[in-house]
């Protein structure tokens, strides 16, 4: 056996390992960081043969917008809504009431108006009000919170359970909603969805060209 | 310009369009019963009614209430009104008092919407105003009081 080619193949070996263990975790991080602020293309999604298994992956992408807390906290799972990235309830300390518009004397807009607002007051946490001409909270029948996105994917295909609209109003709905919209322009202070809404929705239509298969779990 | 009807006047404002309200009604109106909070829409010490509804002035910039109405603790008036004003001198509700025209102008919007309030009515229309010296328990007992008033 040649001692000195082994020592230096074992050298070199553990030269590309250290340097793999030193250069991995940080480019992984910083490659998972950009993917989670954007959205892959639904065109991307072409070369996955299988349709069922492309239809699943298209839906798994959109959920990185429909399972982002700008989305999930206004389809609460109580009459709570909640709010900030951490999903913390909702303070002051509001409720659902008719319609999702709040109750007679604290409705939403006795503090949200059609635009995002900035804030006058010092707060490290509050940046601006968010606004929309259309805010209010999701009915119950529509609540996210606590589900898996499998389970959010045959909600959103239920009719009774996603406010009586076929597949094409849902596709309409994610790709033209201008409160859906809001998750891309959330006002200061608050990180906004990822991608475009342009991009979700041809995530959407895709998925549901693609026969609206919804992941395991 | 914007123009608006406050306390039932026709105003105008000819600053920055983002002022908030309540600087409006504060500094230039210096109609100064409307109190600076926090100014994140979190305690109810700026609320006045707009267009009938109750709203937060600390954050509704000027340029948004082109046309409106906009009612303070100065101009509140009707039979709401004057059973609030009654039923909280009753009870000697405030202690120190700075929150209290913001309580105020919500329990008399709540009992324009709803004039026999239920405990729950009341403490979901007040749960915005929040009160340092927690006179909450004589806040709900003078809007009944207050809606018990209004039945005769």
């Amino acid at each position: 056996m040649n001692w000195k080619l082994a020592i230096t193949g074992v050298a070199t070996l553990c030269l590309f390992v250290g340097a793999g263990t030193l250069l991995s975790p940080a480019s992984v991080a910083q490659d998972a960081k950009t993917d989670a602020k954007t959205l892959k293309p639904a065109t991307s999604f072409e070369t996955i043969a299988n349709q069922r298994e492309r239809s699943v992956a298209l839906f798994q992408e959109a959920g990185k917008v429909i399972q982002h807390p700008r989305c999930v906290n206004c389809h609460p799972a109580t009459d709570r809504p909640l709010q900030g990235i951490n999903m913390h309830p909702h303070q002051p300390p509001v409720v659902r009431g008719d319609g999702g518009m709040g109750l007679p004397g604290m409705q939403c807009t006795t503090c949200h108006s059609a635009e995002n607002t900035p804030v006058v007051g010092q707060a490290d946490t509050i940046k601006s009000i968010p606004g929309n001409p259309a805010w209010h909270l999701a009915p119950i029948e529509m609540a996210w919170v606590g589900k898996s996105l499998g389970q959010i994917c045959q909600q959103i295909k239920d009719p009774a359970r996603n406010g009586g609209k076929t597949m094409d109003q849902i596709v309409e709905h994610m790709a033209h909603d201008e409160l859906v919209g809001w998750g891309w322009n959330p006002g200061a202070g608050r990180e906004p969805v990822p991608g475009t809404q342009a991009e979700f929705g041809e995530l959407i239509g895709a998925w549901v060209k693609s026969g609206a298969a919804c992941p395991a779990s | 310009m914007v123009t608006f009807t406050l306390n039932g006047q026709e105003r105008t404002f000819d600053g920055d369009p983002d002022t908030p309200l309540l600087w409006v009604i504060r500094d230039f109106e210096k109609l100064t019963g409307t109190k600076y909070g926090c100014g994140v829409a979190q305690c109810g010490a700026c609320t006045v009614h707009l267009d009938g509804m109750p709203r937060r002035s600390c954050i509704t910039p000027i340029a948004t209430i082109e046309g409106s109405d906009v009612v303070t603790i100065e101009g509140v008036s009707g039979k709401e009104a004057d059973a609030v004003k009654t039923a909280w001198a009753g009870l000697d509700v405030p202690q120190c008092g700075y929150c209290q025209s913001g309580q105020v102008m919500s329990a008399v919007a709540l009992l324009q919407m709803v004039p026999k309030p239920t405990d729950d009515d009341i403490d979901g229309a007040m749960t915005g105003n929040i009160c340092r010296c927690a006179t909450y328990h004589r806040i709900r007992a003078a809007i009944h009081n207050a809606a018990n008033s209004m039945e005769g």
